[in-house]
């Protein structure tokens, strides 16, 4: 029987050692005269298993994880005394036929439904998991025809602000211009996620699709994907990416024969977290400081080189390939409320199974952190959980019952945003955490608004001088004072919402300031 | 410094027509010469048909634009929320202690230059180093002084920097 070796390459794997794992498995092949192929596909998204090498013996995926180059020999020997199949694999690391495993079995997965399946540079592969359909689709349909199919999916912007997406889209085909742009976001600064990462690394051409999609819709013919710095193997697989979909006639001048064309860029960030925000990111993308715009104007209006242009998060783009592939209602019948579809959850910090979780909205915080978590790391009981960032509330357990669900999140004065959750153990000391919330804004605010950049830096000090009990009662009365003036008077998000968590801290974890908890501040 | 120079020159004049095309060419800049120092300013100005005052002011809000070169390695240390839930605090006062230097700062040898960075996307399997374009995850001190280990043995093997 046929045997296929499949080793993950994208980061977290890498990081893991998938690179020794790898060249052991080839040499291990190699020894015993296996003539045997070595796939280096994506992640699953089960971190917590990586490197996970995967064995297909016929038609069925054999799982091992989390594996070391030493565990090569043994897994091998455990795989060729079964190779009819018949018998139970005997190896401590084996963890049955990869689709069974209980965390990826019980996920809902669109977006990421060939996250891990296959080497994620192949296009022959992607067309054979139903790439390209959705673009083969929308070629077909008038720009309107597809920004109502966007419409009625109730699809809203993955980045965090879940905007509704056909609504920007349709500004954007509504405005006259013969120049327009489809910007992706793939700036994913927020600590705690990852899911953007994980789809351009191991499934790029999903993004490639959707934006090729998004610039059919509204008549654009060029598109640039806004990339962080920090994530350099993504870097690598969407350059490849782009030139095999170029050189396959789908991207490029005369899309498949259609007489459409779109360019497809990846441009780099230079480590500024603020180059996150829509605005700051076309500053940064035409050359400049990324200083953060005043809207309006609207990028949909005015947005890229002036023009009308469609940013949107990786997700966002991602999620408009399967929607065209399988149709909007399919797509809305999952979810809860008006957030349509699935959220791609990110389970992360100090947690024992981290990894990509994408469900249907509507499962609570309490459900993916104990039933795909499993607590944490340190094995400790959870004292908070950050979702949505570092300019997300830290959330006590009294609240972690919440449905995730846009609206839901935003009635407690807490935010989903990228679907970033990060799990902290009781160790954990909340007054650091809020400072260093301000600390962080200090450093990354563009500096273009007083009460961001100014407040910040005051912000630290008040919190250190209420830790220090130096005149708590009234620095205590000048944080929520100054919380006040930056969540009003901001430009955007970054000075808007770093009280979130300051904020939440200071509510339910008072005792780490020094605050008695029978006060009420 | 001549012939490194004119590549530069080479570099703006490749990049001056490309529509927003500063930032490729200071990340170009900076991988030919390790940094974007003040002499490149001028000329950058001149083909972009810039201020230097821009120009500058470009350089020196991304942190990736560093005008000085660093060491032979960048070592970045993760302090973002997810990481510091795994323990990155202690890691980054250990890696101060063992290497005798603060961020931004590099070895005497000239071998490690220390950076913060705020999330590499590996937060499941925090706390996270980078070296060079390299990332690590599950990172403790332990581990941290191993990979600080396996540099210098490296580059002691490759190119003589003292250890």
């Amino acid at each position: 029987m046929s045997l296929q070796i499949f080793i993950p390459q994208d980061t977290t794997a890498l990081a893991l050692g998938a690179e020794k794992v790898s060249s052991a498995m080839a040499h291990a092949l190699e020894r015993r005269g296996l003539n045997t192929n070595i796939t280096r596909n994506g992640s699953r998204g089960m971190f917590w298993l990586e490197p996970l090498v995967e064995v297909q013996i016929g038609s069925a995926r054999q799982a091992f994880g989390p594996v070391n180059a030493s565990d090569v020999e043994s897994i091998l020997d455990a795989v060729q005394s079964n190779l009819d199949g018949t018998a139970k694999i005997d190896h401590p690391l084996h963890l049955g036929e990869v689709d069974q495993i209980d965390y990826l079995a019980t996920q809902q997965r669109l977006t990421f439904k060939r996250s891990g399946v296959a080497d994620p540079t192949c296009i022959t592969s992607y067309q054979r998991l139903e790439g390209f359909v959705g673009l083969t689709k929308a070629l077909s349909m008038t720009g309107q025809a597809i920004v109502d199919e966007l419409k009625n999916s109730g699809l809203r912007g993955r980045g965090g602000a879940a905007f509704p997406a056909g609504i920007k889209w349709q500004t954007v085909l509504d405005t006259a211009g013969e120049q327009k742009y489809i910007v992706c976001n793939a700036d994913e600064g927020d600590s705690g996620t990852f899911a953007d990462r994980l789809l351009m690394e191991s499934d790029p051409y999903q993004l490639i699709e959707g934006m090729t999609i998004a610039g059919l819709a509204v008549g654009a013919n060029q598109g640039y994907i806004y990339l962080r710095s920090e994530y350099p193997v993504a870097h690598k697989i969407l350059n490849i990416a782009i030139e095999r979909a170029t050189d396959a006639g789908f991207l490029g001048a005369n899309v498949c024969n259609s007489g459409r064309d779109f360019f497809l860029e990846v441009r780099l960030g230079a480590g500024a977290y603020i180059c996150g925000e829509e605005t700051s990111l076309l500053e940064s993308l035409e050359g400049k400081r990324g200083m953060v715009r005043t809207k309006p104007p609207l990028p949909a209006i005015e947005g890229l080189f002036g023009k009308p242009t469609v940013v949107n998060n990786v997700l966002t783009l991602g999620a408009v390939a399967s929607i065209l592939e399988q149709g909007s209602d399919t797509y809305k019948n999952f979810g809860m409320g008006r957030s349509r579809g699935t959220l791609a959850v990110q389970l992360a910090g100090n947690v024992k199974r981290g990894g990509l979780i994408e469900l249907a909205f509507g499962v609570t915080l309490r459900q993916v952190v104990e039933d795909f978590g499993c607590g944490t790391f340190s094995g400790r009981p959870i004292r908070a959980i950050q979702m949505g960032g570092p300019l997300g509330a830290f959330l006590p357990e009294s609240q972690w019952d919440t449905p995730l669900d846009y609206e839901a999140f935003a009635a407690i004065k807490a935010m989903i945003g990228h679907g970033g959750i990060v799990v902290f153990d009781d160790t954990v000391d909340m007054a650091a955490q809020a400072r260093f919330a301000m600390e962080f804004c200090v450093i990354e605010s563009c500096g273009k608004c007083t009460p961001c950049r100014i407040g910040s830096t005051r912000g630290v000090e008040v919190i250190d001088r209420i830790v220090a009990n130096e005149d708590r009662d009234n620095n205590l009365i000048l944080l929520h004072d100054l919380c006040d003036t930056m969540e009003l008077g901001s430009l955007c998000a970054m000075g808007g919402m770093t009280p979130f968590p300051v904020r939440s801290a200071l509510t339910y974890f008072k005792e780490d300031f020094g605050i008695s908890s029978s006060r009420d501040h | 410094m001549l012939e490194k120079d004119s590549n530069v020159d080479q570099l703006i004049d490749q990049f001056k027509t490309l529509p927003g095309g500063l930032l490729p060419l200071l990340h170009a800049v900076k991988q030919l010469l390790k940094c974007v120092p003040d002499s490149v300013v001028d000329p950058i100005a001149k083909g972009f048909n810039l201020s230097r005052a821009e120009v500058h002011g470009v350089i020196s809000f991304y942190h990736d634009f560093n005008t000085h070169p660093g060491g032979h390695h960048t070592v970045q240390i993760c302090r973002a929320e997810a990481c510091q839930s795994m323990g990155s605090r202690h890691i980054e006062s250990h890696a101060k202690q063992s290497l005798g230097i603060d961020y931004g700062e590099t070895t005497a040898d000239g071998l490690i230059t220390l950076e913060p960075v705020y999330c590499l996307g590996n937060c499941a399997c925090s706390p996270s180093v980078r070296i060079d374009d390299d990332i690590h995850a599950r990172v403790d001190q332990s581990r941290f002084d191993q990979l600080m280990t396996e540099l210098t043995t490296v580059n002691a093997n490759t190119s003589g920097v003292s250890s």
